[in-house]
């Protein structure tokens, strides 16, 4: 692994990360013994307090600097915690801390502090913050894949964070499934690409990356890693766990699946765009997935009820838009046209934007719900009056998202149609053909998306008053909640009258850091944001267009919305993802009821057969199988006697009806084992086994007493035969093994030194016995421990079953 | 019915002595010729069974009245003593010292640490069996 770069600098402001995780080890103690304090108040000091910190460095990445920090963690690995901060990582770092701030402001109002466990939820949220500040500054792989887990287990703990309700955990394990499934597949693309670059840190891998176009692991690498992006951002078909997601606390909900962690996946695919973006699939897979979730996720937005369904529906679509802008911007590499340059600044604008909007318009849906009792639409209406703070902030956000001027949503919608229409003339990969399909899809999703805004704002807030008929009486929010969502709003207009303020300090940067090597001068990147080009413009006949459509679909809603009732429910992805979860399980159930029997006897089979298969096997195989006649001593008539009568005896057991006739037929074959090793000058085995054959034949004896008669236990004729096929299998394989172990003697033997020592050395004649109790002696005390062992057993095992069988008797 | 097995228990009365004293026999000729502790302990367990065979458990008991539980544990106990009694003598565990001495009555003989490792070997043996069989044949 290479060592060069930053080394020099330990520590330092790395261990920032790792702040709110030891803030959070407070938490038990101030909820404890600080009752009467709501425990959000000593929380909001961390993210404000680093919010502050972070904005320092701006000055530094203006221009494109960076700075950095490192903890060592496994340096023999080259795997170390690293805070790496250039625009890019600045930007996200910035949306953490400052939504989190508000988050956690807006938390307060939210929950109560005598009925919610507080300690809980903010010790989760202030690990969720670290670990996203984690995975936006790491620069080793390792390290950002480590906060990336850490970003799912704590959206696990979030999401049910009211545990007692069926839908949070079901929502919980289904993210926690989809997400961690696709971190995974990124910790293969990882280490892919570490072995690629011989390096875990990114900086080093992009460094290296010109080497990595043609590797046979590049594609796969590429491919890999998206599937983490794609399944943390919700693009298709992976956004089913974020409807689901609704289910956690709405300031959850606002900070994690809207503002933070669901741009995880964007941050990685801006992160690696200079690493991958030569590639033709990474453009048509960043890009394609982009627009599909985009024009899917708006589609699907109008047909939710609950609002907090309608918004995650249209954050699925914004990621979708901002996924396929990065997607362009990929498309920079090629073309020398300024405009896909431009494609990663309208990403990162976007970006910023739909962080400000949708948090906004989350924590709306969380007043409302709050105040109202319910977040189901069609219960809702006439709301304006009584909540008009609420209302004003919701009409904001809404409008911005819809992409209508003078909000900031208007001004992204527009360098989106520009990319999107540029993409047209692109040349390379097949674009000359499918491009003009971009931004016919990014105008069609666009109009849905106009319709979901004016849907969700109107029907909530104008429309006939059914105050009567909602759970709680509502009226306007604290004060305490409003501040969040007032301070989003005033962002929302203020981004649009000062664009270029953001563009310079925030976006600027961090298109540097997602395309570099493209500028020679940080000036080039200097886009000039306008609210208005001309008439000319095509993007301005687009949005006029699409509001004027919008406005007629909007207003016809009622009639066409029946449209959506024609999708048969059995074709939903989630009904998908549930089927293949209970096929999973079922499957898995039946695969292991299939072959775990609980018969010994199929085990047994198991076993023998795959030793026969294996071992025959790989006889063959390595050419293992020679037989040498010359080794062969010749054969007495004594042996082909004994072998004679060995062999009729085993016959006789296994044909053998009942089982005295067996344990006789097992005497016989004892005894001329025992003849055998009279004829191979073996007396003191000879000997050894004649008794141990008469005292186990007792042995047999005394237990057959007791078992019932012999009875076959329910096999048929083809478990049989499979036995038998089995026995004949093995008894050939070990016959073969034999045969060629004896003809190919590799080593010679060391029984001459036992002949010449056996006197001198040990002071013995009889070497068997020498070799067991003196050269070997260490196996003969296992062996009797064994035989110890053994009777000790058998003493236990008979006087437990004695002591139970008394134990039952006096219970009659 | 009770049988008259005369015949049986009076042959036994016989035969178990000449049993047990050819497995003392070949207990200690196993150093040199065939035989030893495994085979030795074995012969007194079939002699044993054979007493087990013509009388019943608790004759046998009165007659040999051994704990042959705790005849395994003191042969375990002799066996792994004689194997790291070594230890004390500064050479590697299991080395076992012989020497020939002149003893009164047997004249000149051979004495083996062995020999104490293989008196271990078989009070297990015996005692592990016996301890099978008795138990074996008393539960009824």
């Amino acid at each position: 692994m290479l060592h060069s770069l930053g080394r020099r600098i330990l520590l330092g402001f790395v261990l920032l990360i790792f702040l709110p995780i030891v803030a959070a080890l407070f938490i038990p103690l101030l909820f404890k013994y600080l009752k009467g304090i709501h425990t959000g108040w000593f929380v909001l000091f961390v993210p404000i307090a680093l919010f502050i910190y972070y904005a320092g460095f701006i000055t530094t990445t203006m221009d494109g600097g960076h700075k950095v920090s490192e903890l060592q963690w496994i340096p023999s690995l080259g795997i170390s915690f690293v805070s790496y901060i250039d625009g890019l990582s600045l930007l996200f770092t910035l949306l953490i801390t400052g939504i989190g701030a508000l988050v956690v402001l807006y938390s307060i109002f939210y929950l109560d502090k005598d009925r919610e466990k507080l300690n809980n939820f903010y010790i989760y949220l202030l690990i969720f913050m670290s670990a996203m500040l984690g995975v936006v500054q790491s620069d080793n792989v390792i390290s950002l894949y480590l906060f990336w887990e850490l970003t799912s287990i704590s959206s696990f703990l979030l999401i049910g964070y009211w545990n007692t309700r069926d839908r949070s955990r079901f929502g919980a394990l289904k993210s926690m499934m989809i997400t961690v499934f696709g971190g995974l597949m990124m910790l293969g693309g990882f280490v892919l690409l570490g072995i690629m670059g011989d390096s875990f840190s990114i900086r080093e891998l992009i460094a290296n990356s010109s080497s990595f176009i043609g590797h046979e692991f590049f594609t796969l690498a590429l491919i890999l890693v998206l599937l983490g992006a794609f399944t943390k951002s919700a693009q298709f078909p992976f956004y089913i766990w974020l409807p689901d997601a609704m289910e956690a606390p709405t300031p959850v909900s606002a900070y994690l699946h809207s503002a933070t962690m669901v741009k995880a996946g964007l941050y990685l695919v801006a992160r690696f765009t200079p690493i991958f973006a030569v590639s033709e699939v990474w453009i048509w897979l960043v890009t394609g997935i982009g627009l599909l979730t985009l024009f899917w996720g708006s589609l699907f937005a109008v047909k939710q009820t609950d609002l907090k369904a309608i918004l995650a529906f249209s954050t699925v679509s914004q990621l979708g838009l901002i996924m396929s802008l990065l997607g362009a911007s990929a498309v920079a590499y090629h073309s020398d046209d300024a405009i896909f340059k431009f494609a990663a600044f309208a990403a990162i604008f976007h970006l910023i934007n739909h962080a400000t909007f949708k948090g906004s318009l989350f924590m709306i849906a969380g007043i409302i719900d709050h105040e109202t009792g319910t977040r189901d639409i069609r219960k809702l209406g006439g709301l304006m009056s009584i909540m008009p703070v609420s209302f004003t902030v919701a009409f904001i956000g809404s409008m911005s998202m819809a992409g209508l001027p003078p909000f900031n949503g208007f001004l992204s919608k527009e360098m989106f149609f520009q990319s999107m229409l540029a993409l047209r003339n692109f040349e390379l990969f097949n674009f000359a053909t499918w491009g003009i399909l971009f931004p016919v899809i990014a105008w069609v999703a666009s109009v849905f998306t106009f319709i979901y805004s004016f849907y969700f704002v109107f029907k909530t807030f104008t429309g006939r008053n059914k105050v009567d008929k909602l759970p709680k009486k509502p009226h306007e929010a604290p004060v305490g909640m409003l501040v969040a969502p007032v301070i989003l709003a005033t962002l929302v207009v203020g981004i649009f009258f000062i664009p270029n303020l953001v563009g310079k300090w925030l976006v600027k940067p961090a298109v540097m850091a997602i395309q570099p090597g493209l500028y020679s001068h940080p000036s080039e990147v200097d886009v000039h944001v306008a609210a208005w080009h001309d008439f000319a413009s095509p993007e301005l006949w687009m949005t006029i267009a699409l509001v004027g459509l919008g406005v007629v679909l909007y207003l016809t809603m009622t009639k066409w919305r029946k449209l959506y009732d024609i999708q048969p429910h059995y074709l939903s992805l989630n009904v998908l993802y549930d089927s293949m979860m209970m096929l999973s399980e079922n499957g898995m159930n039946r695969l292991s009821r299939f072959y775990m029997t609980g018969l010994i006897r199929t085990y047994l089979m198991y076993m023998f057969a795959f030793i026969a298969s294996i071992t025959t096997a790989t006889l063959f195989l390595k050419n293992a199988f020679i037989v040498d006649m010359d080794s062969f001593t010749a054969v007495s008539v004594y042996g082909i006697m004994t072998a004679i009568i060995l062999v009729a005896a085993v016959v006789m057991v296994i044909l053998a009806k009942t089982r005295l006739a067996a344990i006789i037929a097992l005497g016989a074959v004892g005894y001329s084992v025992s003849l055998f090793f009279v004829i191979f000058k073996a007396p003191d085995l000879a000997l050894t086994q004649l008794v141990i054959e008469t005292v186990s034949v007792a042995l047999f004896l005394l237990a057959f007493q007791r078992l019932p008669a012999l009875k076959t236990h329910g096999e048929t004729k083809r478990n049989r035969l499979g036995n038998a096929i089995i026995a004949a299998a093995v008894g050939i394989t070990v016959t073969l093994v034999a045969l060629s172990a004896h003809s190919q003697k590799m080593i010679p033997s060391i029984s001459q030194y036992y002949k010449d020592t056996v006197a001198t050395e040990a002071g013995g004649g009889n070497i068997v016995n020498v070799i067991l109790v003196d050269y070997r002696g260490f196996d003969t005390l296992f062996e009797i421990a064994v035989l110890a062992v053994a009777g000790i057993g058998v003493l236990a095992m008979i006087r437990l079953q004695l002591a139970r069988k008394e134990a039952k008797d006096e219970n009659k | 019915m009770k049988t008259n097995d005369v015949i049986l228990q009076t042959t036994t009365k016989v035969v178990f002595f000449i049993i047990f004293l050819f497995s003392i026999h070949i207990f200690f000729a196993g150093h040199y010729s065939p035989g030893g502790g495994f085979v030795g302990g074995l012969l007194t367990t079939g002699a044993i069974v054979l007493l087990l065979l013509a009388f019943d458990l608790k004759t046998v008991q009165k007659a040999l009245p051994f704990n042959f539980t705790i005849m395994t544990g003191i042969g375990l106990l002799l066996a792994l003593g004689t194997a790291s009694g070594s230890i004390f003598f500064d050479v590697p565990f299991f080395t076992h010292a012989f020497s020939h001495f002149n003893l009164p009555l047997f004249g000149e003989t051979s004495l083996h640490t062995a020999m104490i490792f293989d008196a271990g070997v078989y009070l297990v043996v015996v005692g592990a069996a016996i301890t099978m069989i008795q138990t074996i044949g008393g539960d009824t």
